[in-house]
């Protein structure tokens, strides 16, 4: 138990820190940062109680925010999927009830890993572009960054995922 | 009152995800009022502390770069200075007039130590605070022209509103003729930003220079912002004029702050003359 919290804690930090200082710096073709620091949600283990990771979850993205300078809209949308990580989990295993505490990750086949890492990306970099364009006229530019964007996210939160975390 | 409870127990994640949505939507409301200060910015001492450690090690490998930025701006001086003492010598003779010497702008020098271009709306952080006499409202610029407004400060850091960014509405004018327009950006390319409201009779063509207009109480006339890259003009008038940055906007390090010392007097007068 106390390994896992240990565990989360270093995620946390891990994660934020290569968010601000490596991955809101790279600009891939010049425009594309992509937002790795929500693989802490496709990673927390799931849990019955989830209150701890909500909270958890809004305050990564409130920090984020902090270094980045972009108002509550990590927040806000990182809070979002960590609130409905569940149901699209039972959704793309395609079951009604889930065996907490065995539950990993890792065990699921590459395929679903990718379907379910791509929805919830695709879900928050929506909501952050979004609140950032904060134009109906911008539609275009909202989408196209929230693919590209996501692309670069998806394939970098898998690779991490299969790279470096255990396998039970 | 029991159902109350139990109510509050079923849907208790729920609750709490809309607590915590709606903070998050009050901190993205209140960040998005142009006229308030944020809460959430990197201007604190933390955040602050950290890009300003990050900072020291990546500004080592631009020293190269920043000692030839001010070499150039030592020679534009120099022969600022030189064309100046050219002036006096012809005179002839010297006037020591107190009055000539006005001092209306006071400058000083601040480093950046975190830098955004490729959001739609970007904040810059500079490593000097309330403690270096900054507050909001003052101009930032560098040698080669014009940055942003300084929007939040803590004792020793501050957060700049880049002129690459939504809010950001800076008065500027051509270099040639005195029209006057205002400097937005779109979002786009971080190297182009665009001009709206220049008056249909200005002649403007490819290539000329803007400055920035001496209307504002922030920055002072004259400072350098771009060189017209193209303009469609229809209807009578200009819809979009593109201007190329003389500032690369990627790699910007060392920064000046523009204090305007008369800035208070022109506001109150300004204010007293809508009111009335």
């Amino acid at each position: 138990m106390n390994n896992i919290a240990l565990n989360n804690v270093a995620r946390f930090i891990g994660l934020l820190f290569l968010q601000v200082f490596i991955l809101n710096h790279v600009n891939i073709f010049g425009y594309i940062n992509p937002m790795v620091y929500i693989a802490w949600v496709f990673l927390y283990p799931v849990r019955k109680t989830r209150s701890v990771f909500l909270i958890l979850s809004f305050l990564l993205g409130i920090s984020i925010d902090f270094f980045s300078d972009s108002g509550g809209v990590n927040a806000f949308a990182i809070t979002f999927i960590a609130y409905f990580r569940l149901p699209i989990l039972m959704a793309v295993l395609r079951k009604s009830d889930l065996d907490y505490g065995q539950f990993n990750l890792k065990t699921l086949s590459a395929n679903k890993i990718i379907l379910f890492i791509a929805i919830l990306t695709f879900i928050h970099h929506f909501i952050v572009f979004s609140v950032e364009y904060f134009s109906f006229s911008e539609l275009l530019n909202i989408v196209s960054r929230t693919v590209f964007t996501g692309i670069f996210t998806i394939l970098i939160s898998f690779l991490g995922i299969t790279l470096f975390t255990k396998k039970k | 009152m029991r159902q109350i409870i139990y109510f509050i127990k079923k849907f208790r994640y729920f609750l709490l995800f809309i607590v915590l949505e709606t903070l998050a939507f009050i901190v993205i409301v209140q960040d998005r009022s142009y006229h308030q200060s944020k809460f959430v910015n990197s201007a604190n001492a933390i955040t602050g502390g950290f890009y300003n450690k990050a900072n020291s090690v990546s500004a080592f490998f631009h020293l190269k770069k920043d000692n030839q930025l001010l070499s150039e701006e030592n020679a534009r001086l120099k022969n600022l200075l030189e064309a100046r003492e050219n002036k006096f010598v012809l005179d002839s003779f010297t006037v020591k007039d107190t009055s000539e010497y006005f001092q209306k702008y006071d400058y000083s020098t601040a480093k950046i130590i975190n830098n955004n271009f490729t959001k739609r709306n970007n904040f810059l952080t500079i490593n000097k605070g309330a403690k270096h006499g900054l507050a909001p409202d003052l101009g930032v610029i560098n040698s080669k022209g014009i940055i942003g407004v300084i929007k939040n400060v803590s004792s020793n850091y501050a957060n700049v509103l880049s002129i690459l960014n939504t809010d950001s509405k800076i008065n500027v004018r051509l270099k040639n003729s005195n029209h006057f327009g205002t400097l937005i950006w779109d979002g786009k390319d971080y190297n182009i930003t665009q001009i709206i409201d220049i008056p249909r009779q200005a002649v403007v063509k490819a290539g000329d220079t803007i400055i920035t207009g001496g209307k504002s109480a922030i920055f002072p006339e004259g400072i350098a912002v771009g060189v017209v890259k193209d303009f469609k003009y229809e209807q009578n008038k200009y819809q979009i004029i593109n201007i190329v940055l003389f500032n690369d906007m990627s790699a910007i390090g060392e920064v000046q702050i523009v204090k305007n010392l008369y800035k208070d007097e022109q506001i109150t007068l300004e204010q007293s003359v809508v009111n009335e």
